[in-house]
């Protein structure tokens, strides 16, 4: 594969010519940067589905495309599938001797939201990875259906607002723990699984990499921080990520072959998780005095998923 | 480099088993397939050609028919031939992706055993499948045997693949009584079938990286109407292509296709007009009612259901006395879709020239339809015919247990 490096974030802002800067993504937003950490990270042709979400309303509404690239979209659900396809298309045509440019590599990658990728197109993205498509599924996890204004998914975290999960006089907002996607993912037995985020770019350009380099199916979650439902300022997206990280809310590690497990970045100062909370709208009612408990709540499991992956990565296994 | 496969100029085989073939020859980039009855043995069959070396495209066994019509969608974007086979609830879980597949103008050959829908549950033949997606934008033709399944999915590539045409296309077969039926069918050999359909020309490839293109984008008011506008004229204008490859077809075979399959009508008075097994069901009927009670009996039968042959069907209904509109599909709650198409055929020509029209609803779940209850339809027919109006229910439920079920009365004047 050939790798592109990008040494500083000055490099990093004007390195992409396959993304274009031009599209709809609300300012603030971290699903371009993420876009774009993944188009930098490679030299490779690229075939890239989307799943019907923010990315995909805010980058081909016709007659304009920010994508200088091949690139589909087709439902909601079905990215992976659309990469899948197409992935088996090229192994096809290359077999048969019918592509136009044989020798140049190529790599399939599919976006989808957390609410595609958690919930609708679950079944897809399990399907497509249990059949070992050579393909990078990256899912920009923004904890909530927000393309459609802000309704609750199977990622939103406990004690969130949304719209479909309120915090109201009798409620403090989503009940349910957020679904542990990295864990089932790498339990179907991908080759490589991560979770990272936009703040430790670095990282996450070496995860990407790594993802793109490995034949077969991998999964990478990534924190996309979401100024118009998380409701902090547009400026703040990575000064929010990086409380994400450094509270521990979102852990920057990687699965290897379904088990070997990598803590890539350990915060010097592991900040309570109120801080994180406290800097967005979503989480303001958890401040009520009613409502501290919740915040106790997650707080313990932050501590104790923490643990587990500080023992999972000593154990080797 | 697959190996070939030597054929017999007479083999017997079943409607499944015939297109299965028929895939085989194209030399399909790409299979993304999921089983469901009574479709099962096209995939089934293509798998073991897969397994001997008959194939080199990638077989992909996905995890639903959405997904199997999904992975067509995205291998047929990367540049290539595609195809699949489904039925029934299959077919209506990959409806979704069919709206998607026409609206991206890729040309992927769908093979659907007509079965009925659920619920309750039936595995049985009828044509609610195919209704369930008639406006889904694709060509779709329709086999009424196994041979017709074969030919009908060599043409189908050819008239999909079309630079002017660049569709989604359709081949029906009926459930069982076609997939499972064995019978004789006549191959072309592996290298003519394949010359006769071509090599795949790719257009707008995903893997052409010096063009880059941009798959199913989003139109709001502003285009929306204007990309479906000409998607339905592309549609529309496909029958000048269809007809040229059924001539081609011809020349190649002997074996003659028309847009709109017409028997006995040249003097008709009565006719049926169907879909599937059900025509030669209703041919057969029709020859003993002319040999042994002198009832001018023809019938009518769209092999191409989209486009809707709606001249040759006015033309050959024009001047006749009565047809009947056989639906093997519950509308329910209006009249049958053919019924309909046909009504709205026959309002474009004066009202001398038209025929009373009446509806049969029939062979639900796969409840059988001979040839003797085709008969007592025509001699109805024809009883309407000679007293000049509709002397039954407009809509009739044919072959149902109980008591008798109608709806609408006709009007004498």
């Amino acid at each position: 594969m050939a790798i592109r490096s990008v040494k500083n974030l000055k490099e990093f802002s004007t390195a992409n010519e396959r993304f274009e800067g031009a599209h709809l993504l609300c300012p603030g937003c971290a699903h371009s940067m993420i876009v774009r950490e993944l188009m930098n990270a490679t030299d490779d042709n690229l075939v890239i589905a989307t799943n019907t979400g923010c990315l995909e309303v805010s980058t081909a509404v016709y007659p304009y495309t920010s994508w200088d690239t091949s690139w589909i979209h087709i439902g909601f659900e079905n990215a992976a599938t659309a990469a899948a396809g197409a992935e088996a298309m090229y192994k096809a045509r290359k077999r048969k001797g019918t592509l136009k440019d044989p020798d140049a590599p190529v790599k399939f990658v599919a976006f989808g939201g957390d609410g595609s990728t958690y919930d609708i197109g679950f079944q897809w993205l399990s399907g497509a990875v249990e059949r070992g498509h050579d393909f990078t599924y990256i899912c920009l996890d923004n904890e909530n259906y927000a393309n459609t204004g802000g309704q609750r998914s199977s990622s939103t975290p406990v004690g969130a607002h949304t719209s479909t999960a309120q915090a109201g006089r009798v409620s403090y907002g989503k009940k349910q723990k957020k679904k542990d996607m990295v864990a089932i993912m790498a339990a179907h037995g991908a080759p490589y699984v991560a979770q990272l985020a936009p703040n430790k770019w670095k990282i996450m350009a070496k995860g990407f990499q790594k993802a793109l380099e490995t034949e077969g199916p991998c999964f990478i979650n990534t924190v996309s921080a979401c100024t118009t439902e998380w409701k902090f300022d547009a400026k703040d997206t990575i000064h929010i990520t990086d409380l994400a990280t450094d509270t521990l809310m979102f852990p920057i590690y990687e699965i290897i072959n379904g088990h070997e497990l990598n803590i890539l970045y350990r915060p010097k100062n592991v900040l309570p998780v109120e801080e994180y909370l406290a800097a967005q709208g979503r989480y303001k009612h958890l401040f009520k005095p009613e409502n501290r408990h919740v915040i106790e709540r997650i707080q313990k499991e932050i501590d104790e998923k923490w643990e587990y992956l500080q023992r999972r990565e000593e154990a080797k296994v | 480099m697959a190996e070939k496969m030597e054929l017999k100029s007479t083999e017997v085989w079943d409607g499944n088993y015939a297109a299965a073939q028929a895939l085989r020859q194209a030399q399909v980039d790409v299979v993304a397939a999921y089983p469901i009855t009574p479709s099962t043995p096209i995939v089934e069959t293509y798998g073991s050609f897969v397994a001997n070396g008959y194939i080199d495209g990638e077989f992909v066994m996905v995890e639903s028919e959405h997904a199997a019509m999904s992975g067509c969608v995205g291998a047929a974007a990367a540049g290539g031939r595609v195809a699949t086979a489904t039925s029934s609830q299959g077919f209506m879980l990959m409806i979704e992706v069919l709206y998607q597949a026409s609206g991206m103008r890729l040309p992927i050959v769908l093979n659907v055993v007509n079965r009925a829908i659920a619920s309750p549950l039936n595995v049985r033949g009828d044509h609610g499948d195919m209704y369930a997606g008639r406006d889904s934008g694709w060509v779709q033709l329709d086999a009424f045997n196994a041979q017709e399944a074969y030919d009908l999915n060599l043409c189908a590539f050819k008239i999909g693949e079309d630079i002017n045409v660049r569709l989604p296309v359709m081949v029906h077969q009926d459930g069982f009584v076609t997939s499972h039926t064995a019978q004789n069918v006549h191959p072309l050999s592996d290298d003519e079938a394949y010359a006769f359909i071509g090599d795949y020309k790719p257009v707008d490839e995903m893997l052409d990286f010096s063009k880059p293109v941009t798959y199913g984008a989003q139109t709001e008011e502003d285009w929306h109407y204007e990309h479906k506008a000409k998607q339905h004229r592309a549609l529309m204008d496909s029958y000048v292509v269809i007809d040229r490859v059924f001539e081609a077809f011809e020349k190649k075979t002997g074996r003659k296709y028309k847009r709109l399959e017409t028997y006995m009508m040249e003097d008709a008075e009565v006719a049926i007009l169907a879909l599937g097994t059900t025509v030669e069901t209703s041919i057969l009927a029709a020859k003993q009612l002319r040999e042994e009670e002198g009832i001018k009996a023809g019938v009518v039968a769209p092999r191409v259901i989209r486009p809707f042959p709606l001249n040759e069907l006015r033309a050959a209904l024009a001047g006749i006395k009565c047809v009947a509109a056989l639906d093997r599909s519950c509308p329910m709650g209006a009249m049958g879709a053919l019924y309909n198409e046909t009504c709205g055929a026959l309002a474009t020509i004066p009202a001398e020239q038209r025929p009373l029209v009446t509806n049969f609803i029939y062979g639900l779940g796969g409840r059988d339809f001979a040839v003797d209850e085709a008969k007592r339809i025509f001699r109805e027919q024809k009883g309407h015919a000679d007293v000049g109006h509709i002397t039954t229910h407009v809509q009739q439920f044919s072959g149902l247990r109980g008591p008798k079920l109608g709806f609408y009365e006709s009007k004498r004047s």
